[in-house]
């Protein structure tokens, strides 16, 4: 085997098997930093051996030996115990951990909570939700801090301290690597959903350049997603969230015109999205009801996406549908913003008037006090009913407000009617 | 990116011979692998070439419906899987991995999946109102 070929070998076996290998590492260490460095020992003896020997036949167990052995080593030279108080106990039990038998003898379900362990530890809440997102991308989803930091338009050593950091955290907070009990779970689950969620947006809200790398950080998150389908697939949110960023990513080739602006959803040109993603969103949704447990706010935001996606022209779209998942959202989060969003969704189920009528109620909402999108869509449902220079004075508001300097345009532009 | 493994046919397959129970079970852990790993977007078997047909066009804008089966065994396929992968060597990779229990020779073949950006601007509006009208069949017979 070639140098070359082995390092895409290499490269591609790493891609596989360093999650599992970190999972089952962080499990007998109790320490996701030392499996993290574990694993790399472990890698690095792959780049050496590899391209004189070829791959092993079975990789992740020649990957999980060598990284015990290193272990071992560590622990012969007093490197492993970062608090002497716990050293004598602590290396007792872990001597005996890692005389487990090896790596592909262990059943399957226990790789499962392993990497599950390690996905609640990586989006613990003791950590911000961007330690969160970099521990998660390096540790589960398997990408180089250069990658990471790619990926944010960020400074390599900026991702690099913010991981080390994390770690470091997590040990001193002295976060036990496990599933959570049935007590704490709907929590810990809601803040892994999360960084999963912010993974997705971070690629979804881009526009420009960057969006090649970015599509990769939107089908990252979308992996994860599927990855924790199968390790928890009776979590109704767990499958309403990758519903929903199937759904969405699906418009991905829509959203923007030649010259990269924004095509707003009901202008997109439908024949571009992508039917592969609809097809395992719809069907996700499905499973995720068919759980018959109250929907979550990821599945019903996938429900609303549903319907435009099940739409072939806007004309066709089910709007009381998307209003009745409007209602369970505002139930839930009791938003301002999905307040306005039903209004607007209202407006287009039952007539502009009665859209209207919401929006009004809103007007008085605090938190909606500088938010361009409220004149908007009051400019919207009062030109639809004809009162034009109300729905003028109400664009120019809109744009008075805006942020984003092409918004602004195109809203001055229905304020002066050139649109 | 998308990547599509093509398994192709042998014998058996074409013969119609089910799976042995060991080859389901091993399968089945394999394809349980693709999903959990979150690699696994799709991916079916086919019936054998008998249950198939071919439209064949001739240069002079003649169409024939030839029935199956077809008799370039190797070059006929019998099944795909469609995988979300990071790199195509990742691909590879998890193909290599594909189980045959009794050693059977065969192939699988690793294509890359076009995605609609990469057509540009070769995707005419007109072949794209083409594409929308074939999905909303496609959804409608799901």
């Amino acid at each position: 085997m070639g140098g070359d070929d082995a390092r895409r070998a290499i490269d591609a076996v790493w891609r596989i098997e360093s999650a599992r290998l970190i999972a089952g590492l962080a499990r007998m260490t109790g320490d996701v930093g030392v499996a993290e460095d574990l694993a790399q020992d472990a890698l690095l003896a792959a780049l050496e051996q590899w391209p004189a020997t070829g791959v092993p036949d079975n990789p992740g167990a020649w990957l999980m030996t060598t990284a015990k052995n290193r272990a071992i080593d560590r622990l012969r030279r007093g490197e492993m115990a970062a608090r002497k108080e716990e050293q004598l106990g602590h290396e007792v039990e872990l001597r005996a951990r890692l005389s487990e038998p090896d790596f592909a003898a262990i059943a399957d379900d226990d790789i499962g909570d392993d990497l599950l362990s390690l996905i609640f530890t990586a989006c613990h809440p003791v950590l911000s939700t961007e330690a969160r997102v970099a521990l998660t991308l390096r540790l589960v989803g398997s990408l180089s801090t250069a990658e990471i930091a790619a990926a944010f338009l960020a400074k390599e050593s900026t991702v690099a301290q913010r991981i080390v950091r994390a770690k470091r955290t997590l040990a001193e907070a002295r976060v036990p690597i496990e599933v959570p009990g049935a007590a704490e779970r709907e929590q810990r689950l809601a803040s892994v959903l999360e960084v999963i969620y912010a993974i997705f947006n971070e690629g979804y809200a881009a526009s420009g350049g960057e969006v090649l790398i970015r599509v990769d950080l939107c089908e990252e998150a979308m992996r994860l997603g599927r990855i924790l389908v199968g390790l928890a697939p009776r979590e109704p949110e767990v499958l309403g969230l990758v519903a929903l960023m199937e759904l969405q990513a699906a418009r991905f080739p829509a959203r923007t015109g030649p010259t990269g602006e924004a095509i707003p959803l009901l202008e997109q040109d439908r024949s571009r999205w992508d039917f592969v993603l609809i097809g395992r969103g719809l069907k996700g949704l499905e499973r995720a009801q068919a759980l018959g447990r109250p929907l979550g706010p990821y599945a019903l935001q996938a429900g609303i996406a549903s319907c435009h996606a099940r739409a072939r022209t806007p004309e066709q779209t089910d709007w009381e549908r998307i209003v009745a998942f409007y209602d369970g959202l505002a139930t839930i989060t009791g938003s301002p913003v999905v307040r306005l969003n039903r209004a607007v969704a209202v407006g287009m189920a039952f007539g502009p008037a009665a859209g209207l009528e919401l929006l009004d109620q809103l007007g008085s909402e605090p938190t909606l006090a500088g938010y361009h999108l409220l004149p908007a869509a009051r400019g919207e449902l009062l030109e639809r009913i004809g009162r034009e220079e109300e729905a003028a004075a109400e664009f120019a508001r809109a744009a008075a407000m805006s942020g984003n300097e092409r918004e602004r345009e195109l809203l001055q532009a229905r304020a002066e009617g050139r649109r | 990116m998308r990547v599509m493994a093509i398994v192709k046919a042998n014998e058996d397959s074409e013969a119609g011979v089910m799976p042995s129970e060991e080859m389901l079970t091993e399968m089945g852990k394999f394809n349980e692998e693709l999903v959990k790993a979150g690699v696994m977007v799709g991916g079916e078997g086919l019936h054998p070439s008998s249950k198939g047909a071919r439209v064949t066009f001739g240069g002079d804008g003649e169409r024939t419906v030839i029935d199956g089966p077809f008799a370039e065994t190797k070059e006929l396929i019998a099944g795909f899987w469609l995988l979300q992968v990071r790199t195509f060597d990742e691909a590879v990779e998890w193909m290599k991995r594909c189980p045959n229990p009794n050693d059977d020779p065969g192939a699988i073949e690793i294509r890359q999946v076009f995605e609609v950006e990469d057509f540009g601007e070769e995707l005419t509006p007109e072949l794209r109102e083409q594409e929308e009208r074939l999905r909303a069949q496609t959804e409608q017979a799901q």
